[in-house]
C-alpha cells in the first residue's frame, strides 16, 4: 500500500466521518462553545481588570497584576488546568457537585485573562495622553474618563490580538478533557479522539479539526470586519454643504501676521 | 454667537507658582480678567503659557498661589466640578475619535449635566449650529478638517455652559487657510461676553479681540495691558525683542 493511500484511508474515511458527525455537532460543538464562550467572557472581564490594575496609580495593584500575569502566562495551559481542576475539586464538589466544567471554565478563564490583560493594557496605554486630558478638562473623573474614553479606544485598537487569544482559547478548550468528562460533556476533540480510538481510524479527528476551523476562521473575519467598521465609522450622513473654515471672521481678516 | 454668555464670571490668578522638580515653570503669575473680558497670553515657547491655563482649571495643581472665580478661591473646590465651569480648548482638539461629532458634544451633557438623550441632543445640535457644523453631527472627527474639528471642540466645551473659556493655542495645529474660521468663532464668543483666556501666537487676533494682552517669559508675566499699549508702546526690552521677531 503506498503512503498516499494510507494517508487517505487514515484521515479521509468519509464513512467514519459520517458516523462521528452527528455526535460531533450535537454534543461536541455545543460543549466546545460552552467552554470557549464562558471562558472568553470571564477571561475578558478578568483581563480588563488586570489591565486597569496594571496601569493603576497604586503600586500594589500594579505589582499584583504583574505577578498574576507572569504566573499564568508562564505555566503550561495543561498544568494550570490540572492544578485548578484537581486542586479545587474538593471545593467544587461542595459548591456544585462533581461536574468538572466550572473548574475547567475557571482554569481556561484564568489563563486567558493573563494574556488578554496584557493585550488590553497595551491597547489602553497606546491611547494618547491628550485624550485623557481632553476628558478630564470636560469635568470627568479619572475613572469615568478611563471608562468612557480611554478603555473603549484602547480595546478597539487591539481587537485582532484579542481575537487571536479567543482562537487560542477555543483550541485550549480541548484540554479540559484532562479533568475527566462523562459522555455528554465531551467537546469536539474528545469525541474525535474517542472515535479514533474505537475505530482505529483518525478521520474523526480530522473532522474535529474541521469543526475548529469552522469556528475560528469566520470569527477572525467577523472581528476584522468589526475592526474596520470601528476604525472608519459609518459613512458620513451629514450634508457636505456646511460652511467651510473661512467663515465669519471679518474682524481679523487681513490682519494676521 | 450668543451661547453661554450670561453666566460668565471674572477670573483672577494670583501669584501662582509651579515647579516640575528643579524646573520652575511658573514663578508668581498674576492675571486678572474681568467678567466678559478676553485676555490673550503671548510669549515665546516654553514660557509657561499652556501650563498657566492648566493651573487655572487644575489639570495641574499649582504649588502656591490662588485662582479665583468671581472673587472666590476655587483651589478648595472639587476639581471635576471646577472644570465644568471652566471650559478648555486644546491645540490638538482632543476630540474622541471613536465617537460621532454629536456624541462628542453630548457625552458630558448626559453623563455630567444629567440631561436626557433628547435634551442633550438638542443642546448639542444648537451648539454645533452656532459653530456652523450642524450638518456634521453624524460624522466622525476624522472626517472633518482640522478647523472643523476645532470648532467641534469649542462647541463641546460651550455645551456645558462654562463661565470661563480657556484656549490653548487653538489654531497652532491648523493649516493657515483653516485658521480664520476658528478665530471667527472665538471672536464671536468674546464679543458675546464670555470671559476668556487665550494663549495664542495670532498677534492680529490679540490686537483686535483682546481686552488685555499679557506677555509671559520664563514663568512670569513681564508686561500686561491693553493691546495698543503692549503692541505699540512695549516697555520691557524682552517684549520688544519678542514683538520684533513675530510681527
Amino acid at each position: 500500500m503506498d503512503p498516499l493511500s494510507t494517508l487517505w484511508e487514515t484521515f479521509f474515511d468519509w464513512d467514519a466521518m459520517r458516523e462521528a458527525l452527528p455526535e460531533m455537532l450535537t454534543v461536541g460543538l455545543p460543549n466546545t462553545l460552552i467552554l470557549a464562550v464562558s471562558a472568553a467572557l470571564l477571561g475578558s472581564v478578568l483581563g480588563l481588570l488586570l489591565a486597569v490594575a496594571g496601569i493603576s496609580r497604586s503600586r500594589w495593584l500594579r505589582w499584583t497584576a504583574r505577578v498574576y500575569t507572569d504566573v499564568f502566562r508562564g505555566l503550561p495551559a495543561a498544568a494550570t488546568i490540572l492544578l485548578i481542576g484537581v486542586g479545587l475539586a474538593p471545593l467544587g464538589m461542595q459548591v456544585w457537585g462533581p461536574d468538572p466544567y466550572p473548574l475547567g471554565i475557571l482554569a481556561l478563564s484564568l489563563i486567558a485573562a493573563a494574556y488578554i490583560g496584557e493585550i488590553f493594557r497595551s491597547g489602553i496605554q497606546s491611547v494618547e495622553a491628550a485624550q485623557l486630558e481632553g476628558a478630564r478638562a470636560l469635568g470627568f473623573s479619572w475613572a469615568d474618563a478611563m471608562r468612557l474614553v480611554i478603555i473603549p479606544q484602547g480595546i478597539r485598537r487591539v481587537l485582532p490580538a484579542w481575537v487571536n487569544q479567543l482562537i487560542a482559547l477555543i483550541k485550549d478548550s480541548s484540554l479540559v478533557y484532562f479533568l475527566g468528562l462523562v459522555a455528554s460533556q465531551r467537546e469536539l476533540f474528545r469525541i474525535g479522539q474517542d472515535y479514533a480510538a474505537t475505530t482505529g481510524n483518525e478521520s474523526a479527528l480530522l473532522l474535529a479539526g474541521l469543526c475548529y476551523l469552522a469556528l475560528t476562521v469566520p470569527l477572525t473575519h467577523v472581528v476584522n470586519w468589526i475592526d474596520r467598521r470601528l476604525r472608519n465609522g459609518r459613512p458620513a450622513t451629514g450634508s457636505t454643504e456646511d460652511d467651510d473654515d473661512t467663515a465669519s471672521y471679518a474682524a481679523t481678516e487681513g490682519d494676521r501676521r | 454667537m450668543t451661547a453661554a454668555t450670561t453666566t460668565s464670571v471674572s477670573l483672577d490668578v494670583r501669584d501662582v507658582h509651579l515647579a516640575f522638580g528643579p524646573n520652575r515653570v511658573l514663578r508668581g503669575v498674576d492675571l486678572s480678567v474681568p467678567r466678559g473680558a478676553t485676555a490673550c497670553v503671548i510669549g515665546p515657547s516654553g514660557s509657561g503659557k499652556s501650563t498657566l491655563l492648566r493651573t487655572i482649571n487644575r489639570l495641574i495643581e499649582p504649588d502656591r498661589g490662588d485662582v479665583l472665580l468671581d472673587g472666590r478661591s476655587v483651589l478648595g473646590d472639587d476639581p471635576d466640578a471646577l472644570r465644568q465651569r471652566v471650559g478648555m480648548v486644546f491645540q490638538q482638539f482632543n476630540l474622541f475619535p471613536h465617537m460621532s461629532v454629536l456624541r462628542n458634544v453630548t457625552l458630558a451633557l448626559r453623563r455630567l449635566g444629567k440631561l436626557g438623550a433628547d435634551e442633550a441632543d438638542a443642546v448639542a445640535r444648537a451648539q454645533l449650529e452656532l459653530v456652523g457644523l450642524a450638518g456634521k453631527a453624524n460624522s466622525r472627527p476624522s472626517q472633518l478638517s482640522g478647523g472643523q474639528q476645532q470648532r467641534v471642540a469649542i462647541a463641546r466645551a460651550l455645551a456645558l455652559r462654562p463661565e470661563v473659556m480657556l484656549f490653548d493655542e487653538a489654531t497652532s495645529a491648523l493649516d493657515p487657510e483653516l485658521v480664520k474660521g476658528v478665530l471667527g468663532v472665538m471672536a464671536d464668543l468674546s464679543a458675546a461676553g464670555m470671559t476668556m483666556v487665550v494663549v495664542t501666537h495670532e498677534m492680529g487676533f490679540a490686537r483686535q479681540v483682546a481686552d488685555t494682552v499679557a506677555f509671559m517669559d520664563r514663568g512670569v508675566v513681564l508686561e500686561a495691558g491693553p493691546p495698543e499699549a503692549v503692541f505699540e508702546r512695549a516697555g520691557h526690552p524682552r517684549l520688544r525683542r519678542f514683538l520684533d521677531q513675530v510681527l
